[in-house]
């Protein structure tokens, strides 16, 4: 499917099937395109390119009313003259279903969500964390065929944050609806999906597991967003004994073998991760710098090496070091990604 | 705070408002409520006080007792509320489907919104005149229906109770109608989007979620509207029948004044008329005070 605001394309060619009872994340920086797909998909914006199937029914000309999607929004959007009792029943009585039903099916929602003590309150007397339970509670009430969470943790605070993760998970996991989640947050949607889609200015740059695009992002863009935060330019020359390429830049010298396709010998970019990088001497893939910066936080300290005049690289390490020491880093040859160098990316 | 105090040698001022949590910034208002003063509250306490001095002497009522002893002056209560509830009714019922459509981004939704509130800027006076030229019997209203052939004579629009109607439509609509737009604006869109993922058709969206939010907004327009019909003079003069079934409370006041130089039997008709307008307001809040009345918001912005 494609939508374009005038001239400005917000998603084109998005092509995606999604299994039954999966739990698909959407994934990219504001304005990548993820939020925009989401209402396309809930049919509050038409598509202005493409279709969409829901099973053999083509859907993409069906208004929402009729789509049977439920969908949780980022502000929640409760009805606010509405008790949780009512904003949950809301979508059965529009349905016409018997009261009795209605009642016992938002009783076992409301039990779901653990919001027995709250049902009879309005929404404005609820901390946030529970108005986020009731609009999910609303929006898989009706049991519908696929559920939207357009970043529902947004929000909340770090620690509710966690807890309702976990949350969405045991229902997704207790319930099996197929679930389309939108988030900008890579943390979030590593632990929640079951597949995730890594979106930027409308187009999709990788489609795979967590675990698949946490270790092998397909391009520098990805990489930089899932964590490589150190992207460096380098010399790829030609390849050595079994798929170990040497690459080097002044002050380093690595040896890589998780190269991109395409990678051509010459300048390449390279990524690799804070936590990748262990604080040691080795003999191989050694560099030497010196520490410039030590931030605490907590369970490690984030520090900020130089190479050379000019090379910063990003450490992530439980090791205390002071500033102005000298220190050897080093890193396993798979945990250096090495792209080409015409995969231009903004940072670098 | 008593430490405050205690040091009494060195009062201060402005530790002593904030300790009575009085805003500086609000002194701001004195010159303002001076001005409410001097030129509504005392004229209004005069007023009433007049009232109970009538010019013959008959007593404290008795301005009171010859308005309700006259059956035309009665009737003037009658006429009054017969031209001000179906005016202010109309107004906001027609301004929410209007405004329910021009919140969103319609095309020439500029346009539109002007065209409505042109009326408005030109004044009462000015509608009325030029009413009275466009709904005379040869005035381009008749004129353009006989010729269609649709009436077979002019229809009698001015100096009576329709010509008054027509006016007040005219120029209280577009002040609804801000005012509910504005209302409706003040409610999130994403709701109705909710709704409509819950299942619910767009009447069913208005019915359940925009209708029951507007409603406190929608009874505060028809206060203002009502209470704008109600004191309605120049239309009522001008192309009503003022001798007849326009014979307004304003227009009886007036009449009072100018006629009969009865200053104090004009305050007494004011008096009244102030109080029923009112008793109607407070009703009307009376009933909406029992709706929910909260954010419209939904949820934590």
């Amino acid at each position: 499917m494609s939508r374009a605001f005038g001239k400005s394309v917000a998603l084109s060619n998005l092509t995606l099937t999604i299994g039954n009872g999966e739990l698909v994340a959407l994934l990219g920086p504001s304005g990548c395109g993820k939020s925009t797909a989401l209402n396309c998909l809930a049919g509050l914006l038409p598509l202005t390119g493409g279709s969409i199937y829901l099973d053999d029914r083509r859907i993409d000309t069906v208004p929402p009313e009729r789509r049977d999607f439920g969908m949780v929004f980022q502000n929640y959007a409760l009805f606010p003259h509405l008790t949780v009792r009512q904003n949950i029943g809301f979508g059965l009585k529009i349905k016409k279903i018997s009261k009795s039903e209605i009642e016992r099916r938002v009783n076992a929602a409301i039990e779901l969500v653990q919001l027995t003590l709250h049902a009879d309150k309005h929404p404005n007397q609820l901390s946030g964390g529970q108005q986020q339970r009731v609009a999910i509670a609303r929006a898989i009430v009706i049991e519908p065929q696929v559920v939207l969470m357009d970043e529902p943790l947004s929000n909340l605070d770090a620690k509710l944050r966690h807890e309702m993760r976990s949350e969405i998970k045991r229902l997704h996991s207790e319930l099996g609806l197929t679930t389309v989640y939108v988030t900008h947050d890579q943390e979030e949607a590593l632990s929640l999906a079951d597949r995730l889609v890594v979106l930027h200015d409308g187009e999709i740059q990788q489609i795979g597991t967590p675990e698949d695009v946490y270790l092998n992002p397909t391009n520098t863009f990805v990489a930089d967003f899932m964590g490589y935060r150190n992207l460096i330019s380098m010399e790829l020359l030609s390849g050595g004994a079994t798929n170990n390429y040497s690459i080097s830049c002044p002050g380093i010298e690595l040896v890589a073998n998780n190269i991109s396709a395409g990678t051509k010998a010459g300048k390449v970019l390279v990524a690799i991760r804070p936590e990748d990088l262990l604080v040691e001497k080795s003999s191989k893939n050694n560099i030497s710098c010196t520490v410039t910066n030590v931030e605490y936080q907590g369970k490690d300290f984030a520090v900020e090496v130089s190479v050379e005049p000019g090379l910063v690289i990003y450490v992530r390490t439980p090791i205390r070091l002071e500033v102005g020491q000298k220190t050897n880093l080093t890193v396993r040859p798979d945990r250096v990604l090495v792209y080409p160098r015409s995969d231009n990316h903004p940072n670098v | 705070m008593s430490e405050v105090n205690t040091k009494a040698s060195s009062f201060d001022f402005r530790l002593w408002l904030a300790d009575h949590s009085i805003d500086r910034l609000l002194l701001l208002a004195v010159p303002a409520f001076l001005a409410m003063l001097a030129f509504f509250i005392y004229p209004s306490f005069y007023g009433a006080y007049l009232s109970f001095h009538p010019m013959d002497k008959s007593g404290a009522l008795g301005n009171y007792q010859s308005f309700f002893g006259d059956p035309y002056m009665r009737e003037s209560i009658w006429n009054t509320f017969r031209i001000a509830l179906p005016v202010s009714l109309i107004n906001v019922f027609a301004a929410v489907p209007l405004a329910v459509r021009l919140r969103h981004k319609v095309r020439g939704k500029r346009t539109i919104n002007t065209l409505l509130v042109i009326p408005m800027s030109l004044g009462t006076v000015l509608v009325a005149e030029g009413l009275s030229m466009y709904l005379a019997p040869n005035g381009w209203l008749n004129r353009t229906l006989l010729a269609t052939g649709l009436i077979s004579e002019p229809v009698q629009l001015l100096h009576n109770f329709w010509g008054v109607i027509i006016s007040l439509i005219i120029t209280g609509f577009p002040f609804a109608f801000l005012l509910t737009l504005s209302y409706i604006s003040g409610i999130n869109p994403k709701m109705e989007e909710a709704a409509s993922t819950l299942g619910a058709t767009s009447w069913q969206r208005f019915r359940y979620i925009t209708f029951p939010l507007l409603t406190p907004g929608l009874a505060i327009t028809f206060c203002l509207s009502f209470v704008l019909a109600f004191s309605v003079f120049p239309s009522a003069n001008l192309l009503g029948n003022p001798a007849g079934d326009s014979h307004v409370l304003a227009v009886a006041a007036a009449q009072a004044i100018f006629t009969q130089y009865d200053y104090s039997m004009a305050s007494a008709i004011s008096v009244i008329t102030g109080v029923l307008e009112l008793a109607v307001v407070a009703a009307v809040l009376v009933m909406r005070s029992r709706l929910y009345s909260g954010s419209t918001s939904g949820g934590k912005g």
